[in-house]
């Protein structure tokens, strides 16, 4: 797991959520990790949910090019204009943010600034941000154009990473689950198969 | 055991909701496993002002979702198992606060109260501390006597014999379940503290000097235990002497001593018609009182027809009693005239402050039991009566008080003849006279409702006859709980107890009994260190 990198930059924010762009093609935060973004009042946390690789210019289609070739990696070497051409964003749902030394599990009173700069989360900050599970409550309601429990699940497998005892957090996070859902015995069924 | 060594551990859970009479609810907290509890158990409430004390009275499983029902998750998966439980299933308990223990120091003065409201909502639920169970019940002193240990706890619970002597009081179970071994243990309870006498009419021979387990080693009574306090009385002096049994006194019982009620009790044993019963008050008027069985048993036909003519007795009727009176001749201990007065030899022992054993020997027939102990009794009774009105004169010191145990309670306070018995009216009357009854039976639904009301404490071993529980139970505060408590005990050595001597009810097992060490517990002195002993006496009598 990275300790906290610059990855990439966000190009367009909201209160709940903010897109960002890597640097890098393909070198999206793997999905349900945490990010960050600074700003004047503190640092806003994030969860990756969506990442797509696209091309710059939504009136090209990107096309095949290697039919002729060894590798992937020779359509690089024989077309360098791709890496700027195309480009692998991707959505963070806003789940808390810091003031000074106090943590807050719910969203910031404003949305992140346009062209902050996204970083990864070293560990020890994954483990502080997740010792409460309070923003589960927010990932649970949310509505989004993919299936919101694979992000639940996967944040909640990414963030065990973090603690020592990863089987004792997992079983924390499926209470936690369990009492948001209890009305809703099938969707928790199925999540917490995915937690394993 | 597991020991409950830190305040964590014993966290249960929290009050979801419930009523006084019914009992709050609590839900288990995920740690800790439904099968770990059980009915009968103590649990301590932390309010917000008070500190209730209750029992667990009902264990149930609650899911928060109906369609978890349905479609059960997979719990083959350790994981998934550990985080449904507690939160989308869960164990609920429900709990009858019977005490309050109030926060300042007022309240911790006056000790434990009746409960008479419930905790506030979340209130925390925790497994009772030693330290409860000792604040509620009490040491072990000169008044309380250790009768065995709550389920799961190593602490005393200790019954207040000073007012247990002061009602009459039951032990009930069904066959099998332990009465005689804790009637065996109340008795020595009673004896040791000193607080009153005993008569046992020990209808199978097994209080006074030895008894037999179930497994068939055999257990001290009461005699061997304590020699210088108990009186063996029998009525069959060679069964005593097969069982080697060391007898202070042999009852002999004159005809003249039997009174026509005697009879009446009988009735059904030595199956008498109603008519017969009529004769003998008859009869009785014919040659008195103390003279009607011996001239009876003595007519010869002719005689006879002569009399039931001048009585206008009906010669069937006539030959019915006979036929029952006749049974009366195989009791070798009834004898035209007594030599001594048994009852006078009774009250001797008894007012020394001995307890006295009467042995039926190889007469454990009902007969010989309701004619023998019902005829003792009322003339005891009626000594002890004679004395209760003359220290309301001023004229003597009270008496020391009594307390009478009967088996097969059933046989004499049933409803037909309980108004008859001199046991239904000690059990009404009370200690006015200081005399009491111990009742013990496997059948107290065959006891008369107003008798099993007036009983101060009850000692119930397990129940499973609907109506005995309903009887047992009738007049208690929260009976419907403590029903499923009593059809929970196990056969031997449990026992719920309720009642005046027990601030609250209370399932416990009961105490060792039996064995070299619970006999030297209870005071049992061996041979050596009892001569050991005397010498001391002796010497501390000289030197002082």
């Amino acid at each position: 797991m990275d300790t906290g990198n610059k990855v990439a930059e966000v190009i367009e924010a909201s209160s709940a959520e903010f897109t960002a762009q890597c640097y890098r093609l393909d070198q999206s935060p793997p999905l349900g990790s945490l990010v960050k973004t600074q700003d004047s009042l503190g640092e806003i946390y994030g969860v990756v949910y969506n990442a797509e690789t696209h091309s710059l210019d939504p009136v090209r289609r990107v096309i095949a090019r290697g039919e002729n070739l060894e590798s992937e990696k020779d359509i690089f070497r024989a077309n360098p204009q791709l890496t700027r051409l195309l480009s692998t964003d991707f959505k963070v749902m806003v789940v808390g943010h810091a003031q000074g030394k106090s943590l807050y599990h719910y969203l910031p009173p404003k949305p992140v600034s346009i062209h902050s700069f996204v970083y990864t989360c070293s560990l020890e900050e994954v483990r502080t941000f997740t010792r409460s599970l309070d923003f589960l409550s927010l990932l649970v309601d949310v509505r989004l154009p993919m299936l919101v429990d694979e992000v639940i699940a996967a944040c909640i497998r990414y963030a065990s990473q973090a603690h020592s005892d990863s089987q004792a957090f997992l079983v924390k996070a499926g209470k936690e689950l369990a009492f948001l859902l209890s009305s809703d015995t099938r969707r928790l069924n199925s999540l917490l198969k995915r937690l394993k | 055991m597991k020991v409950q060594d830190s305040e964590e551990r014993n966290n249960l859970g929290t009050v979801i909701s419930g009523s006084l009479t019914r009992g709050v609810e609590v839900k288990l907290d995920a740690s800790v496993s439904v099968e770990d509890m059980v009915v009968g158990r103590y649990v301590a409430i932390e309010g917000e002002k008070h500190r209730f004390f209750g029992m667990i009275t009902d264990v149930s499983l609650e899911t928060v979702d109906p369609r978890a029902m349905i479609t059960p998750p997979d719990i083959s998966d350790p994981f998934i198992a550990q985080v449904i439980t507690g939160t989308t299933t869960y164990g609920k308990l429900r709990v009858l606060p019977m005490l309050t223990i109030g926060g300042d120091a007022a309240s911790i003065l006056e000790g434990p109260q009746p409960a008479k409201t419930v905790p506030v909502h979340f209130s925390a639920v925790k497994l009772a501390s030693q330290r409860d169970v000792e604040m509620v019940f009490g040491a072990e002193d000169e008044r309380r006597f250790y009768v065995g240990t709550p389920l799961d706890m190593e602490t005393k619970v200790c019954l207040n014999i000073s007012e247990f002597v002061k009602r009459s009081n039951g032990v009930f179970g069904k066959s099998g379940t332990g009465k005689t071994f804790l009637t065996r243990l109340l008795l020595v309870g009673m004896l040791q503290k000193g607080l009153a006498a005993s008569l046992v009419f020990d209808m199978h021979s097994e209080y006074g000097w030895e008894g037999k387990t179930e497994k068939g080693y055999k257990v001290k009574g009461l005699k061997q235990l304590f020699p210088s306090k108990v009186a063996i009385f029998t009525l069959d002096e060679e069964s005593s002497r097969r069982r080697k049994v060391s007898t202070d006194v042999v009852v002999k019982i004159g005809y003249d001593e039997i009174e026509p009620e005697d009879i009446e009790l009988l009735r059904q044993t030595l199956n008498l018609t109603e008519a017969s019963i009529q004769a003998v008050y008859q009869l009785a008027r014919e040659f008195g009182d103390r003279k009607w069985l011996g001239a009876v048993l003595n007519l010869d036909d002719d005689d006879s027809k002569q009399l039931i003519s001048r009585l206008n007795i009906h010669d069937s009727t006539y030959r019915n009693l006979r036929r029952g009176l006749e049974n009366l001749k195989r009791f070798s201990f009834l004898v035209s005239r007594a030599p001594d007065n048994s009852v006078r030899r009774i009250l001797e022992y008894l007012d020394r402050g001995i307890n006295v054993i009467l042995e039926f020997g190889r007469f454990d027939d009902f007969t010989a039991y309701i004619l023998v102990a019902n005829l003792l009794s009322r003339r005891i009774y009626a000594k002890y009566r004679e004395n209760a009105e003359r220290e309301m004169g001023g004229e003597v010191s009270p008496a020391h008080p009594l307390v009478i145990t009967i088996e097969e309670a059933h046989r004499f306070l049933n409803p037909e003849v309980s108004a008859r018995t001199i046991f239904g009216r000690i059990a009404r009357e009370m200690r006015k006279y200081n005399v009491t009854l111990l009742v013990i039976d496997q059948r107290p639904s065959g006891i008369d409702g107003e008798v099993m009301s007036q009983l101060g404490t009850k000692i119930t071993c397990l129940l499973d006859d609907e109506r005995d529980i309903d009887s047992v139970l009738t007049g208690t505060a929260g009976k419907n709980e403590l029903k499923s408590v009593l059809s929970k005990l196990e056969t031997k050595q449990q026992a719920l107890i309720f009642g005046h001597a027990v601030p609250m009810p209370v399932v416990i097992k009961t105490r060792e009994y039996g064995t070299a060490e619970s006999y030297k517990e209870l005071g049992f002195l061996e041979a050596a260190e009892l001569k050991k002993k005397t010498e001391k006496d002796i010497e501390d009598l000289w030197t002082s």
